[in-house]
């Protein structure tokens, strides 16, 4: 099979050029077959490039203003001049199809400040990521100093966010009841920082934390794991979110847990587009999560994980086809 | 029987440049115009001058610039303010016109006690609405707190607030929507001047008996007396319950009115003239509830701004009705109809229930995002039913043959057009002024106006302070900002929107399927979902084509970014280039579209986004039309075009063959 080479320069995408980041981007989505192989040929390419991106999932349940700490925390990455690019995910409409990208519009980026935002719907995932956006934090995570990604996150089905994002912060308001409701859905396990946001009203803010303290209260982990009281609108302790945020990163990397960390989430995603394309009785087939993991170390090492993803999937079908 | 005095007779108006506005003040008033109403520039209404970069193109357009007392004194100049009654629809900076009236008025020698008029100084449906809003909720209440604190003792016959549910209406509001959220607006303002703890309980009552009302009357006529039977039953029971004020005249619903515009058509625009004279009736006809003041718009609403003709004849129909016919001879004539009782009844407890449910939100502001998608859907539901021929307009979707126009030939004739010198000339005087005034005098006014801010004292006394010392508006919104910070509105479009057009019946549904088919299928000619985006380019607010196009482009199966109003053309090419859109929908109603529009295009070429075509949609007058499909604008779109299902599979046209 002869592969176009990608019609995107990649010193291009390394100078953090929006335009050629947003046609890579096209290219990533374009399910057209020649694009599909340019398009894993460009992130085939980009591993031999660092990926230095720390990746920060922003998640919770709807309108308790993630995108609005977002461009706070674009404000506080623009005045040391870090690369960002944000991934918002927001839900697809079962009946239509379509979906209302409003994420950005609630993001203030200063002029100059080399950040790069772009939304995608949630397709068929439910609230959670496409295999499109999987796919653009691969790539972006090579071009900046940090990746946001925004989804929306109500219960355990929506927590596609893990297998991509270093940090998770977990976004709630106050007395929403909320925090309990998570306690039960076990989304509680998730998150490595939780962020009270709309916490205008110090007095408000703090019985909402103690709260969700008090969920927390139990464990016994080697990285405690902050909860903070912020708003997006009066600027409240942002600086401490920004700062709770990078301490983690460096939590991971001092303790040398981010690759193993990133090896295992790559392992569990395409767990779950497999499952996703095929059901459980798939999976099995293959062998379980052991057979995904040996399949994915047999793979050439210039292979990106999306290329991997499809010589898994397509094996798959391959399986399929012959085992009926 | 003794004829009871007719209400206040306003034209809405103001263009070009102060000293052209003065001359058209002084005309109304000659022709028998009883009060002025002011409509400000939209640089005015959000906080820049003249001269900044955001106000390019909008200087004078839709109303008056106003960017210092020069200005303010001119706009006045031979109109004694001690003995007039000046409206002035102004909002964001509401307290600084105010400012700038009260120091024109003490140069004219005018005592500020015996000024009369009013601000229209309603954030609230600014952010559901109208669009003038600069500052987040909580300062913004302040400084409407902070006018009705000072007019209460300073300027006694002021009102200091025109709680608006005309705005609502004009957004979709359905008459129990308008009466509810214009009810919680009100209370989140006394609310809010209650708390301050700044007025005595006697001045806290007064307080609570100069608010006044700005209300919408549409053509479902009797619907609407009644809606304004429960508005002031309402009020009367709310100030009494939830204010204490024992005296029933301080618990009057006093209110102004300009009909329903959103209703006047683009094709057969004659048709609009019963329609105000219906709508002008309404508020009138019944004692009880008659309007205190009264604007119309005119015939050609729908086509551009109105000519001093078009607004003379808008006023002749007020005057036919206060002085030809007999309205004014009787007591109310439907005290005792069971059949108006009832519909009342049926408003105010619907109505109570609505406001009930926005208090438990936490307040309207808490409820901001809740009320504004309760509004988009209502206005989805109109479309819808307009779409599918259950409500009938005369002319649009239903009668629609017509003889030749002897008054209307489509071309831009039949509007105002704005002179282009005017820009020119403002900022020639707006340069002159600055150079005039003392810069240590601005500076300090400047630096007590930022402590104010700062510390919570009243923002009047050194707001008037800044207009005697030559401060602009854009430097007096530009300290504020700086200390109160900026708002974005929420769009209100992913609301529960979809589920009511998705639930259409026959035809409708019929041929959404199809196009959510079709749009489905150019995705294998794109490569990926079609994805558009809808702008709003410059300081224009009008936001509901926008929202719909939105709302509809994304039930047919889109991916749809949209991200609210007020975006520089920058900001717009920014998006779609990180976007990787295949389309772009501009929408605008303010005239500029032809600054704004050719920006926008010169930016994404040089983004090198040459390929990706454009849209317009608003009150793009034909021959402007023509000039934007010259520069390769691929279709243009104005209220006659209402049937959505064909808009919508014209862009999947567009977007397609762009990108075969
Ligand atoms: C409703 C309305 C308002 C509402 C707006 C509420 C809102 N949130 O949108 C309120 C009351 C707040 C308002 C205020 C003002 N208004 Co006004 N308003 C209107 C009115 C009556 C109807 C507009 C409307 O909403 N129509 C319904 C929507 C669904 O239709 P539409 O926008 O035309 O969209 C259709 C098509 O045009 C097209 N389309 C539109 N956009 C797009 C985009 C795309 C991508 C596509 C494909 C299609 C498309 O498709 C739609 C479907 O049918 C018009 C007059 C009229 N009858 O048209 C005046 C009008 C637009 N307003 C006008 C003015 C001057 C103002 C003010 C500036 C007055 C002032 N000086 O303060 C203010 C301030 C507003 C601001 N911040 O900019 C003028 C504009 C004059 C001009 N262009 O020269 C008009 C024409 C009235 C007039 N004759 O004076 N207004
Ligand atoms: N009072 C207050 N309001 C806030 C704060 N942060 C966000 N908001 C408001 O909350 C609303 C939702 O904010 P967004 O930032 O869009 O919330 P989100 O979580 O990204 O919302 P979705 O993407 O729709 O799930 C907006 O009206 C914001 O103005 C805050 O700190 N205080
Ligand atoms: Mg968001």
């Amino acid at each position: 099979m002869s592969i176009q080479r990608p019609p995107i320069d990649i010193s291009t995408l390394l100078r953090f050029e929006r335009k050629s980041i947003a046609a890579a981007l096209n290219l990533l989505e374009d399910r057209r077959p020649a694009r599909q192989a340019q398009a894993l040929a460009l992130l085939d390419d980009l591993t031999a490039f660092p990926a230095p991106a720390h990746i920060v999932g922003m998640t919770g349940p709807p309108g308790v203003g993630k995108s609005s700490l977002i461009s706070r925390l674009i404000e506080i990455a623009a005045c040391e001049d870090r690369r960002l690019a944000v991934v918002a995910v927001d839900p697809s409409s079962k009946v239509s199809g379509g979906a209302l990208l409003g994420d950005r519009g609630r993001m203030q980026v200063p002029p100059h400040a080399p950040v790069y935002i772009r939304s995608f719907a949630a397709r068929d995932r439910l609230g959670g990521l496409s295999r499109e956006a999987f796919a653009a934090v691969f790539l972006l995570r090579h071009l900046c100093d940090v990746v946001i990604v925004e989804t929306v996150g109500v219960g355990q089905s929506e927590t596609d966010v893990v297998h991509i994002a270093d940090t998770v912060v977990l976004v709630v308001q106050p007395f929403s009841g909320d925090v309990l409701q998570f306690i039960k859905a076990g989304v509680m396990e998730i998150p490595d920082i939780l962020a009270v946001n709309k916490a205008d009203d110090e007095l408000l803010a703090r019985k909402a934390m103690a709260d969700v303290q008090a969920a927390l209260s139990l464990e016994r982990q080697a990285w405690a794991r902050p909860v903070l009281a912020v708003s997006a609108a009066t600027n409240l302790h942002l600086e401490d979110l920004d700062a709770a945020i990078r301490a983690h990163h460096h939590h991971l990397v001092s303790h040398d847990t981010l690759t193993p960390k990133r090896t295992e989430q790559t392992l569990a995603w395409a767990t779950s587009e497999v499952l996703h394309e095929v059901g459980r009785r798939g999976l099995q087939t293959l062998g379980g999560p052991d057979g995904v993991k040996h399949f994915w170390a047999q793979q050439p090492a210039q292979w990106s994980e999306r290329h991997r993803l499809d010589a898994l999937l397509g094996s798959l079908h391959w399986h399929h086809t012959h085992t009926e | 029987m003794k004829e009871e005095a007719p209400w206040v007779m306003r034209t809405y108006s103001g263009h070009s440049t102060a000293k052209a506005s003065n001359e058209l003040y002084r005309l109304n008033l000659s022709k028998g115009q009883t009060g002025l109403s002011v409509a400000f520039d939209l640089p005015t209404q959000t906080g820049y001058d003249s001269d900044e970069a955001v106000a390019r193109g909008e200087v004078g357009k839709v109303g008056v610039p106003v960017s210092h007392i020069g200005d303010m004194e001119t706009l006045f100049a031979g109109i004694p303010l001690d003995r007039m009654n000046t409206s002035m629809t102004i909002n964001g900076t509401a307290a600084w016109l105010l400012a700038l009236y009260i120091a024109a008025a003490e140069r004219q020698g005018v005592d500020p006690k015996v000024l009369q008029g009013t601000t229209q100084n309603d954030i609230v449906k600014e952010y559901l609405s109208r669009g003038t809003y600069i500052f987040p909720p909580g300062p913004s209440l302040r400084l409407t707190s902070d006018t009705i604190t000072y007019t209460v003792t300073q300027v006694p016959k002021w009102n200091p607030i025109n709680v608006c549910s005309y705005h609502l209406q004009e957004a979709g509001a359905t008459p129990v929507q308008e009466v509810a959220y214009t009810l919680c607006t009100a209370i989140a303002v006394l609310d809010t001047v209650k708390t301050t703890g700044n007025l005595s309980a006697a001045q806290f009552t007064d307080a609570v008996g100069r608010i006044s009302f700005f209300v919408n009357a549409g053509l479902r006529f009797i619907e609407e007396i009644c809606k304004l039977r429960a508005f002031g039953q309402l009020w009367d029971e709310l100030t009494r319950d939830r204010y204490g004020i024992s005296d029933p005249k301080l618990r009057r619903f006093r209110y102004g009115v300009q009909v329903n515009s959103l209703g006047l058509t683009e094709a057969q625009p004659e048709n609009n003239v019963p329609r105000i004279v219906l709508e002008a009736l309404g508020v009138t006809l019944s004692k009880n509830a008659r309007c205190r003041a009264m604007q119309l718009p005119t015939w050609n609403e729908a086509l551009g701004l109105p000519r001093p003709w078009d607004q003379q004849w808008s006023l002749r129909i007020q005057q036919i009705l206060a002085y030809e016919t007999d309205i004014l001879e009787y007591e109310d004539i439907f005290e005792g109809s069971k059949v108006i009782e009832a519909k009342t009844i049926e408003i105010k407890r619907m109505a109570w229930t609505e406001v009930e449910r926005v208090l438990d939100f936490g307040g309207v502001i808490s409820a901001l995002n809740y009320v504004k998608e309760q509004l988009v859907a209502s206005l989805t539901e109109r479309q819808r039913r307009i779409n599918g021929g259950e409500q009938v307009v005369v002319g649009v979707n239903s009668f629609r043959e017509t003889a030749t126009s002897p008054l209307y030939n489509g071309e831009s004739s039949s509007i105002l057009k704005v002179d282009e010198e005017a820009e020119r000339d403002q900022l020639t005087r707006l340069h002159a002024f600055r150079a005039a005034r003392s810069q240590a005098a601005v500076t300090d006014a400047l630096s007590t106006l930022r402590e104010a801010a700062v510390n919570g004292t009243n923002i009047m006394p050194v707001s008037i302070r800044c207009a005697h010392a030559g401060v602009t508006t854009g430097e007096w919104a530009q300290a504020l900002r700086a200390v109160f910070g900026e708002f974005r509105a929420p769009t209100g479009i992913g609301g529960a929107v979809v589920a009511r057009v998705a639930n259409g019946n026959g035809d409708g549904a019929e041929r959404l399927e199809q196009l959510r088919s079709r749009v489905r299928k150019s995705a294998d000619t794109l490569g990926r979902p079609l994805k558009v985006l809808i702008g709003k380019p410059g300081l224009d607010g009008h936001s509901n084509g926008a929202e719909q196009i939105a709302v509809w482009c994304r039930d047919a199966g889109m991916e749809v970014v949209y991200e609210g109003i007020r975006l520089t053309p920058e900001q717009i090419v920014a998006s779609a280039r990180d976007e990787g859109v295949h389309l772009i929908g501009l929408s605008i109603l303010s005239g500029s579209h032809l600054r704004l529009v050719p920006e926008v295009m010169a930016g994404l070429k040089a983004e090198g986004l040459t390929d990706v075509p454009i849209v317009v949609g608003g009150i793009i007058p034909e021959d402007d039309a023509r000039e934007l499909r010259a520069a390769g604008v691929a279709r243009v779109y104005t209220p006659k075009d209402f049937e959505m299902m064909k808009i919508l599979s014209d862009m999947v046209d567009v977007a397609e063959a762009a990108h075969a």
